[in-house]
């Protein structure tokens, strides 16, 4: 690069000050970010927890921020666009993913949590608009708190639909149509 | 068409072995110094270009003449699809993308082997030649593996006695299947934003391998000095250039489609397309601190790596889960190949660094904290301040599964406070290090640069203090704003000022002509001033974004700040091209007086089956109103319901782009006059 208004004194010969301003300013610079990160995490982390994980643990975890995955149950839906309140039931899915993979994947794994009664379960309540893959066997992703009545109070919900994705294989392919 | 999948994945798999032999045929002619041997390297290097060409334009007849038998032209095309889409499917899966990685880089590995390389320094150049092409062709490599083993974007559907599978060949007993229709590209990727997104990021992504390439082969080679800096310096820029635009071009495109009312979710596939960024942008100002004095050469070597594992990291991670990221990580095969690729480069590259730790001795040391070399030294630092805080975030739940067996994550707030602060030093920095010279610099030059634009910067503080600004973070922001606009402004000017006076020229033409001798540094004041009008946006929308839902019958309205929403109508149609459409008719109103009508809409893909949401957006300089259709009674449709988003200041973060863009080019361009180097380009 050539510099055409620059002031440059020759290069490294001024030992003024030394080399102790920069460690401490290094120092100081990671310390703030240490700090930061620090405290950042302490104030916005959320457990990431399965319904079952949440629901054997009831009490330790009531009114505190927690992030929990489950599978959508369709004809529990229930949405008033006047009021905005959006509530349905949500089935325990393995937060692992070997053993989702063992079930044959997730759209599998979200089949079969769907139609088995015996998984826990969970009513969860928004307030919002609803959201476009809100559907039956849909996974979703809510972060919220857990009420002392046992319904889960959702301030963010977030929805896949791994069905919906490039794994599917043609299901009109062929025969149909 | 059998034929042209067939033609397809013949010339991939050739195009494979031509660069592995091309490795081999490098590595040997260098360590027998064989001219003939890394002649027929560079070849093998420059075939790989037309080759995928070919490649790549089979897979595009496919995917625009609709063969759904090959799996992926079903997966991401239909025939109601335009045909532009239809071409530009090609990046819209997995598959696709990762040949078009492969292309690109192709193209430019080859575009790197045409450059003069005997014709300056005394030949000296060419001695890098077959370690370039090594590295390149490593990376590429790697890619054509995946694409020719995992992710082959020819594979066929067959149906068996069994059942249907999917194939590259014709299984025993199988008969070709054809399905009717494919099932269509995901609505929410079809759009402008979209289609020139991951093309832009791709190209800065797939650019930094140049450098990196280079980088290695001064390793290798022992010529340690800046040469290769010198040699890469327009390919880092180009590759900083298309890797912004490709994150501003996301950023705009989940703002007018992904209908949150926002632009950036710290989502992890976002979190890894910015990593990459970060390094480089670090990379692209240490360097100069190497071509000026000398100093930081290891860290050169150490960022360079780091963006170009972060490249491959955020290929990877952009490309496996392509909308909601989480737990996308683990659902691809390709995975752990990324991994253990990521980690021996990782390796191999700072066992090198390491070989040639003495030769890259610093030739000097910063002295004067307040130098201009110092100051990037904070900037390195505070860069890569904000790359911890995205590597903590996207790692958090795996390193406290480890430590607690408890899984915890953290969201945006968390990247929002813990990078914000680092974003604030950063854009300090930005103001006060063009006032600092080389060498050595005082608390008095740098006041003496600063006062007026001090002054100029106050005048903001007032204000947005008149205009009842009341948060003191916000106020701070657009102070140090300001700070940085002024004083990059009067230094731009008195660049101009000189030039008017001592070449006699009008000021016009000074100001456009200023840049002539010294084009980095002034694109560079160009691109900081527009890094200050985008922060402008962000602060915007980041600290004063305001937001109301509600249900409305016809007539009746919604109110947010100085604005009045009202629903008029609201209509349901088809469209010719498979879409059901409901689209509201809002009058909107502010302070009593009506401005214009606006139609939010929500469109139905019968292909894909999946809702798309379309905000209608009211955009000033001043704030975007964004409306949103949420919900409506598909019976009477007299009833909807509505979210609507008040984004302050946010259209400044596209005008930044622009500005933006005209800085790269005035950086990039020749120098003018009789000064330019020959061989300073790569």
């Amino acid at each position: 690069m050539q510099n055409i208004s620059s002031k440059a004194s020759p290069a490294g010969k001024q030992p003024v000050g030394g080399q102790w301003k920069f460690i401490v300013g290094g120092v100081l610079i990671a310390a703030a970010v240490i700090v930061l990160i620090v405290s950042a995490t302490g104030q916005n982390s959320q457990y990431y927890l399965t319904i079952q994980e949440l629901l054997d643990q009831q009490d330790t975890y009531i009114g505190k921020d927690t992030r929990i995955s489950g599978v959508v149950i369709g004809d529990t839906i229930e949405y008033d666009p006047a009021t905005l309140e959006l509530s349905f039931v949500a089935a325990h899915i393995p937060g692992d993913q070997k053993e989702i993979d063992q079930m044959g994947g997730m759209a599998a794994a979200l089949h079969a949590a769907s139609l088995d009664p015996n998984l826990p379960r969970l009513r969860v309540v928004y307030h919002g608009v609803k959201p476009d893959l809100l559907t039956n066997e849909a996974q979703a992703i809510m972060t919220g708190k857990l009420g002392a009545d046992g319904v889960f109070t959702a301030t963010e919900l977030l929805l896949k639909c791994p069905t919906k994705y490039e794994d599917a294989l043609p299901q009109q392919a062929g025969s149909s149509q | 068409m059998t034929i042209l999948s067939n033609i397809g994945l013949s010339l991939l798999f050739i195009t494979f072995l031509v660069s592995l032999y091309g490795i081999f045929a490098a590595v040997y002619g260098a360590r027998r110094n064989a001219v003939v041997w890394v002649d027929s390297a560079r070849n093998a290097m420059l075939l790989t270009f037309p080759l995928l060409t070919l490649v790549v334009f089979s897979l595009v007849l496919l995917l625009t003449g609709g063969d759904f038998q090959v799996a992926y032209v079903y997966s991401v095309t239909s025939r109601a699809m335009p045909l532009y889409l239809k071409i530009t499917a090609l990046w819209g899966g997995q598959a696709g993308s990762l040949l078009f990685w492969s292309w690109l880089l192709s193209a430019f590995i080859a575009a790197v082997t045409l450059r003069r390389w005997g014709s300056s320094h005394a030949g000296r150049d060419r001695e890098f030649l077959p370690w370039v092409i090594v590295v390149g062709l490593i990376t590429l490599a790697f890619f054509l593996l995946l694409s020719n083993f995992i992710e082959n974007p020819f594979e066929r559907y067959w149906q068996t006695p069994a059942g249907e599978m999917t194939a590259l060949f014709q299984p025993k007993g199988a008969l070709p299947l054809i399905p009717m229709d494919g099932y269509g590209m995901n609505p929410l990727l079809r759009h402008p934003g979209m289609v020139l997104h991951p093309p832009l990021q791709y190209l800065g992504f797939v650019a930094f391998v140049v450098p990196y390439a280079f980088a290695m082969a001064a390793l290798i080679t022992g010529r340690t000095d800046d040469r290769w800096l010198r040699i890469t310096r327009r390919w880092t820029l180009f590759a900083w250039l298309f890797l912004s635009l490709g994150l501003v071009l996301g950023s705009w495109w989940a703002y007018q489609v992904l209908g949150w009312g926002g632009y950036w979710g710290w989502d992890p596939v976002e979190t890894s397309a910015l990593m990459p960024w970060l390094t480089g942008t670090a990379f692209l100002h240490s360097l100069m601190i190497q071509e000026r004095r000398g100093l930081f050469k290891r860290w050169n070597i150490i960022l360079i790596t780091l963006t170009y594992s972060l490249v491959i990291l955020g290929t990877f991670l952009t490309r496996s889960g392509v909308l909601s990221s989480v737990h996308a990580f683990a659902q691809s095969a390709i995975g752990p190949l990324f991994f253990a690729f990521i980690s021996i480069s990782f390796v191999v590259s700072l066992s090198l660094l390491l070989y040639r730790w003495n030769d890259l001795r610093a030739e000097g040391q910063v002295n004067s904290i307040l130098s201009r070399e110092a100051l990037f030294l904070f900037n390195n630092l505070l860069f890569m301040g904000i790359l911890a805080v995205c590597l903590w975030g996207v790692t958090y739940p795996l390193i406290s599964e480890l430590l607690t067996g408890q899984k915890v994550t953290v969201g945006p707030p968390f990247y929002e406070r813990a990078s914000g602060p680092l974003w604030g030093g950063l854009l300090f920095l930005m103001g006060i290090a063009p006032l600092s010279a080389w060498g050595k610099s005082t608390l008095a030059t740098l006041g003496r640069g600063m006062w007026k634009p001090l002054a100029a910067s106050l005048v903001v503080v007032v204000l947005v203090l008149v205009l009842e600004v009341r948060n003191p973070l916000a106020v701070l922001a657009f102070w140090l704003s300001g700070l940085t606009f002024f004083i990059t402004l009067f230094q731009y000017l008195r660049g101009v000022s000189v030039r008017s006076r001592i070449a006699g020229e009008p000021w016009l033409t000074a100001l456009w002509r200023v840049g002539g001798r010294n084009r980095r540094r002034y694109g560079g004041y160009i691109i900081h001033l527009a890094m200050v009008l985008m922060g402008l946006g962000i602060i915007g929308i980041e600290m004063f974004q305001s937001e109301t839902q509600g249900a409305l019958n016809r007539d009746e309205s919604l109110r947010l700040d100085r604005y009045t929403v009202q629903f008029k109508s609201l209509r349901v149609f088809d469209t010719e091209d498979g879409r059901n459409v409901a689209q509201a008719v809002m009058h909107v109103y502010r302070d009593g007086r009506f401005l214009d009508e606006y139609k939010p809409r929500r469109e139905y893909y019968y292909d894909a089956q999946q809702q798309v949401t379309i905000p209608s957006i009211r955009s000033t300089l001043e704030d975007d109103l964004y409306i949103i259709l949420a919900d409506w009674q598909p019976m009477t449709a007299t009833n909807a319901t509505f979210k609507i988003y008040h984004n302050p200041l946010v259209k400044w973060l596209w005008i930044g782009t622009y500005l933006f863009i005209f800085g790269m080019v005035v950086a990039l361009l020749p120098r003018e006059g009789t000064e330019r180097q020959r061989g300073d380009e790569g």
